[in-house]
């Protein structure tokens, strides 16, 4: 039973990313905003955070480097989609296939550059306590931070008035704007504050999880966390539930690959893939709960009409 | 009321212009504190763009405001509310999904605080006979409640001038008679009112002073107490109005549409249940469905459409023909004609040509498809043909319908339907927002086809197009219809108290959306 | 401070203006990125844009790599008009290559020339039967196609690399996971003799053309539009979004299986672990560029064919990673989204009038 607590931490890890580009996504499309863009600002994070790491060997400089370059990519969604009126769909498209270049481009005098990884939470005594130990005292500031999170756009979304806005603006943009709230401001902040956490998401993977950089090693994580905030409801505590499964999922797969279970390692790979497409099945099959808590203005542009 | 003493709100030449309108033509405008001002103008007479500057919304691009006697510039919302300007929208600026008191919230500048909110909404709704429960979803309360949440966060910020903007459309009698009780109330406490409106008969009941506008300009300012609605009417439109005539009696004959025992759930988030419709229309007569927005007209329009199927067949029987499972194309083949609420997006294609507009629903019954090719030359001759004959204002056929007036634009896709020899035509809402001219014309044109022989179903929040067009009429509330109704007959009172629900009390209706029950049966 | 104002109807100038306007501004960010990277802006540009096309081989090339691309490209142009957001072309274009080349391994030592239209039906209903399972999910569960339609493509590329490590290896291959090499008989024809222009381009064409008419001049193409623009008024009219889901779905599925398959008959001639090199996700960016309409995909698959040739020439005489070809077509995308606001808004310079109390 020993393989237990090194298998938990493992799904941590996988998990991670996804939670925090999920939180990301949730709170811009709280605001209305669908940027399907996640995928390209992982990347963009993941080598920003990577090549400034290596660079200055300052962890923390790498992670800010993440969240800014997250969040630059996601305020040419915001110039593009909420000043210039384009599409969200073509615009988030855009920025996935901008992302994944750029970051290929960045990214190829980096690759196969060793990388020592984030610094890990060693408490003494604490850390050391069996099962217990590792699984609560051992991981890195990313880990902590995720969760962390969770409560605080939880709090922010339910108890605050700013919260109270940025829901209405994703509400009804309209009724916002009439009442005279500076709609395109609040959505520009919770795009950029999407941008940053897919930021982060992506600068785990190349700086805790492989910790690595490779050409488009998000490997799809982007859209499978646009995923999880539809099959989150939109939910803070639900996302956490999401990415925890979906970790599991990608965790399992892999030990089952480890293991030696006689299927060929690709079809285990797809399991991810297609445990995203049965959730969003099964999500989608219950659709009032879907109508009831989507965003009512997701997806949709917004011009001070005259 | 007024006396002598500094206006409360002065407006010097106010211009406002937009691509291709000018909005307001220097208009100026005074409101004493207290005041009852009415603001009577047609469809785009630039009367929302004036409260809308008034409010912070859009600014001038000329002229002054003045508060108090002392310049002022309102640049947004937030301004004109610390200055003590609230103002009601006719579309609400709520949010469906939040609650009453988080609505609220989000119009007052207070400290953020629900519980403390709450209590000061039921302090302040109560006080003014206004109930309110600050807990509940705002999707879940009918459009009276929904406008009181409107006032109660206005009367919140204590307002010296009280905005409100058609307030009455939304409203059935009885809850009018209150809200004017309301606004009396805060008149004699001083507070200013702006009251938009181009209903008549309430503005004489209600203001002390109108202000009349036409095309953007102050045409005239009257005491509405001593001007009759037909010298005020003359003002607003500017010309006689011929008054359409129902004209000679018809003959009626065998149902073109029967409605039996329709019930269909809504398939939207906060949509209305159809529950148990029936009746029918024969071939000849107007038959009206009126009632508060939001009962169920849109659901009841899709389902006669056939834009929402019923679960069977026999529910909808369109021309001796069962159609409850068919699309709006079979519909129409037998001779069925729609005209929607939603002129931009529902009955056109906005970005669309006229021509593309007239082949949308006339490609089945005007012949204008060959083995999947479309007649180019048929579909604009078809366009054309429209355009000409129902007097559709246009620099041309090939231009998209967003560039056409609403008026304009309605008369063209009523025009489109009357085209195709409808036997059966139903329309919503067939003169919301349409110039006094227009609507004439539209009222003509269904007055026609019923002398014709055609069955006219219209559907209509507005009581004096009801009483005007129809021959019987139904209310509709909650998604059920109530009996046929005589319009010669039936008093306003139990109309108003049908599209309420026949409830007196507010609260009841509460307790019937939630157990899913109506009492009209 | 930028204030928009809605023209009442759109303008027709900017409509084809935009393009333009769009690959002028990626030509100028390309010349800066060249310079950020330490080259010479006017010899990358060159190199980049000019010198792939400066011989007729390099020419043909040019038709070779926009195929795949300008085929992908109007079926998905036709679903993105009717909002169907097909994502996975390169998902369905995998499997139209392994259910056509599929075809080309049974009868790998047999010669026919019914072996080449049952290569191609294959690989067409591969791509269909690849995106008939988004549009089922959409139809029947109201599954959003953009998600399940782009899951399935790293399926599909699981699936092709399973089988090219696996079964269907070639067993005289020295264990490379790649498989037989196609017969002659499971080639397309070269009709463009000394290059490798082959009949998939006239195809491709044709596939223009019908696009074209289909749009245009017949009842489902109105549908098309009515549905992308307005759907209560498709509603209204009697048209089925449903119905338009399978049909955007099918088409461009089996387009982009067709383009798959044209790829492994054509210019590869067997099945490897990678056929496309981003077609699928290049067509979208296409599709767009082109205006959603076939005859604008022609042009812009052949302006973004020159990017892929330009990223392997960068590649050769500079030294430049090939990945500055996604950056390019991402750019192009990004400055067609941004300029086409001047389609259906005036750009005005300064405040909308707010000095009202002069």
């Amino acid at each position: 039973m020993d393989w237990i607590v090194p298998t938990l931490i493992t799904v941590i890890s996988a998990s991670t990313p996804l939670l925090l580009a999920a939180l990301g996504e949730l709170v811009t499309e709280k605001a209305g905003v669908l940027n399907l863009g996640i995928e390209g600002m992982m990347l963009m994070g993941a080598i920003a955070g990577f090549a400034v790491g290596i660079g200055t060997g300052s962890w923390i400089l790498a992670l800010l480097a993440a969240a800014i370059a997250g969040g630059l990519l996601a305020l040419v969604f915001g110039l593009l989609t909420l000043t210039l009126l384009a599409n969200q769909v073509a615009t988030g498209l855009a920025l996935t296939i901008f992302g994944v270049g750029l970051s290929a481009l960045i990214g190829a005098n980096f690759v196969g550059m060793p990388f020592p990884g984030l610094p890990k939470l060693d408490l003494p005594f604490l850390s050391e306590l069996p099962v217990i130990g590792p699984l609560l005292f051992g991981h890195d500031f990313l880990v902590y931070f995720s969760f962390f999170m969770v409560f605080a756009v939880a709090w922010f979304l339910n108890r605050s008035k700013a919260g109270l806005v940025l829901r209405a603006v994703g509400e009804s943009h309209d009724a916002a704007h009439s009442i005279g709230y500076n709609v395109i401001a609040i959505r520009y902040m919770a795009v950029t504050f999407g941008g940053a956490m897919a930021g982060l998401g992506g600068a785990f993977l190349s700086l805790s999880y492989t910790p690595m950089w490779a050409e488009n090693m998000t490997a799809g994580r982007g859209w499978i966390a646009l995923a999880l905030v539809v099959f989150a409801t939109w939910k803070p505590g639900r996302a956490l539930l999401g990415a925890y499964i979906f970790g599991g999922v990608t965790i399992l797969q892999l030990h089952a690959q480890g293991i030696g279970v006689e299927i060929p390692s690709q079809i285990l790979s797809m399991l991810p893939y297609l445990a995203t497409i049965l959730v969003m099945v099964l999500i989608s099959m219950d659709s009032s709960r879907i109508r009831q808590n989507a965003p009512g203005c997701l997806g949709k542009i917004f011009h001070p009409a005259a | 009321m007024s006396n002598g003493a500094t206006p409360l709100l002065e407006l010097k030449n106010i211009t406002k212009a937009f691509p291709g309108t000018l909005a307001n033509d220097d208009v100026s405008l005074s409101v004493m504190p207290g005041e009852i001002h009415a603001l009577l103008g047609e469809n785009g007479a630039g009367k929302s763009t004036l409260v809308k500057i008034i409010y912070g919304i859009l600014s001038a691009d000329k002229g002054q405001t003045q508060w108090h006697g002392e310049d002022v510039r309102i640049p947004s919302p937030h301004a004109a509310r610390s200055l003590g300007i609230g103002m009601v929208f006719q579309h609400f600026s709520l949010f469906e999904a939040l609650s009453v008191a988080e609505n609220i919230a989000l119009g007052i500048e207070d400290a953020f605080d629900l519980a403390a909110l709450s209590r000061r909404i039921e302090e302040v709704s109560e006080g003014y006979g206004l109930p309110l429960d600050p807990a509940r979803m705002v999707h879940t309360l009918s459009v009276g409640e929904r406008q009181r949440i409107e006032v109660v966060r206005c009367l919140l910020n204590n307002p010296k001038l009280l905005i409100m903007d058609e307030p009455t459309s939304v409203l059935t009698p009885q809850e009018v008679e209150k809200l004017f009780e309301t606004l009396r109330r805060l008149s004699e406490e001083g507070c200013a009112i702006l009251y938009i409106s181009h209903k008549l008969e309430e503005i004489r009941a209600l203001c002390h002073k109108a202000t009349i506008l036409r095309m953007g300009r102050v045409v005239a300012e009257c005491n509405p107490k001593v001007e009759s609605a037909r010298s005020m009417a003359q003002l607003m439109i500017g010309e006689e109005l011929k008054t359409p005539e129902h004209g000679a009696s018809k003959d009626i004959s065998e149902p073109y549409l029967v409605v039996r025992d329709l019930t269909i759930a809504s398939g939207h988030a906060f949509g209305v249940d159809l529950k148990g419709i029936s009746f029918e229309v024969r071939g000849g007569e107007i038959v009206g469905i009126a009632g508060v927005a939001g009962n169920g007209q849109t659901e009841l329009m899709d389902a006669l459409t056939g834009e929402t199927l019923a679960a069977t067949p026999d529910s909808v029987e369109i021309l001796g023909q069962d159609m409850g499972r068919n699309g709006p194309r079979e519909r129409r083949q037998l001779g069925a004609a729609f005209v929607p609420e939603e002129r931009l997006g529902h009955g056109a294609v906005p970005d669309m040509s006229l021509v593309e507009n007239a082949y949308l629903s006339g490609f089945e019954r005007m012949a204008l498809t060959r083995g999947g090719f479309i007649d180019q030359g048929g579909q604009r001759r078809y366009a054309e043909n429209i355009v000409a004959g129902f007097d559709v204002r246009t620099p041309g056929v090939e231009h998209a319908a967003r560039a056409l007036s609403g008026g304009n634009l309605q008369k063209f896709i009523v025009g489109r339907e009357i085209l195709q020899d409808p036997r059966l035509i139903i329309v919503s809402q067939p003169t919301w927002g349409v110039d006094a001219g227009a609507a004439a014309a539209i009222h003509q044109a269904l007055f026609n086809l019923a002398n014709g022989g055609t069955a006219v179903v219209v559907i209509s929040q507005d009581l004096d197009e009801i009483f005007q067009l129809s021959d019987r009429f139904f209310v509709i509330n909650e998604g059920r219809v109530s009996e046929s109704l005589d319009p010669r007959s039936v008093s306003l009172e139990e109309v108003g108290l049908r599209m309420g629900g026949l409830h007196g009390v507010p609260g009841d209706v509460k307790d019937d959306i939630e157990s899913g029950e109506g009492a009209v049966s | 401070m930028i204030r928009l104002e809605p023209r009442g109807e759109s303008s027709p100038f900017w409509l084809y203006a935009t393009p333009f306007l769009a690959v002028a501004m990626t030509v100028i960010a390309g010349g800066i990125i060249f310079a950020g990277l330490g080259t010479d802006p006017i010899e990358g540009l060159y190199q980049f844009f000019i010198a792939p096309i400066s011989s007729l081989y390099g020419v043909s090339e040019l038709f070779v790599k926009a195929t795949p691309i300008v085929l992908i490209a109007v079926g998905l142009a036709l679903g993105f008009k009717a909002n169907v957001w097909n994502i996975g072309a390169e998902g369905q274009l995998t499997i139209g290559a392994i259910t056509g080349g599929g075809v080309a391994l049974l009868f790998y030592e047999v010669e026919g020339f019914y072996i080449l239209p049952l290569m191609t039906v294959a690989g067409i209903l591969g791509g269909m039967a690849w995106a008939a399972i988004p549009a089922f999910l959409k139809t029947r569960f109201n599954t959003n196609e953009i998600l399940t339609s782009l899951m399935l493509t790293y399926v599909a590329l699981l699936v092709l690399s399973t089988l090219v490590h696996g079964p269907w290896r070639d067993p005289e291959g020295y264990n490379f996971p790649e498989s037989r090499l196609f017969s002659d008989s499971a080639l397309l024809p070269v009709v463009w003799d000394g290059t490798r222009f082959h009949i998939g381009a006239i195809v491709a064409l044709l596939v223009v053309a019908v696009g074209w008419i289909v749009l245009t001049r017949t009842i489902t193409g109105f549908q098309i539009k009515v549905i992308g623009q307005a759907p209560r008024a498709a509603g209204y009219a009697g048209f089925s979004s449903k119905r338009m889901v399978w049909i955007a779905l099918l088409a461009s599925g089996g387009l982009a299986g067709m383009a798959g398959l044209f790829e492994v008959a054509g210019p590869i001639g067997q099945l490897i672990p990678t056929i496309s090199p981003g077609y699928g996700f290049t067509a979208i960016i296409v599709a767009f560029l082109g205006r959603l309409h076939p005859v604008g995909a022609l042009f812009a698959g052949l302006l973004v064919a020159l990017s892929y040739l330009g990223g392997e020439i960068v590649q050769i005489e500079l030294g430049m990673p090939q990945a500055v070809t996604g950056v390019f077509q991402g750019l192009l995308l990004f400055f067609l989204l941004a300029s086409d606001v001047l389609i259906r808004y005036r750009v005005r310079w300064g405040r909308s009038g707010k000095k009202a109390e002069v």
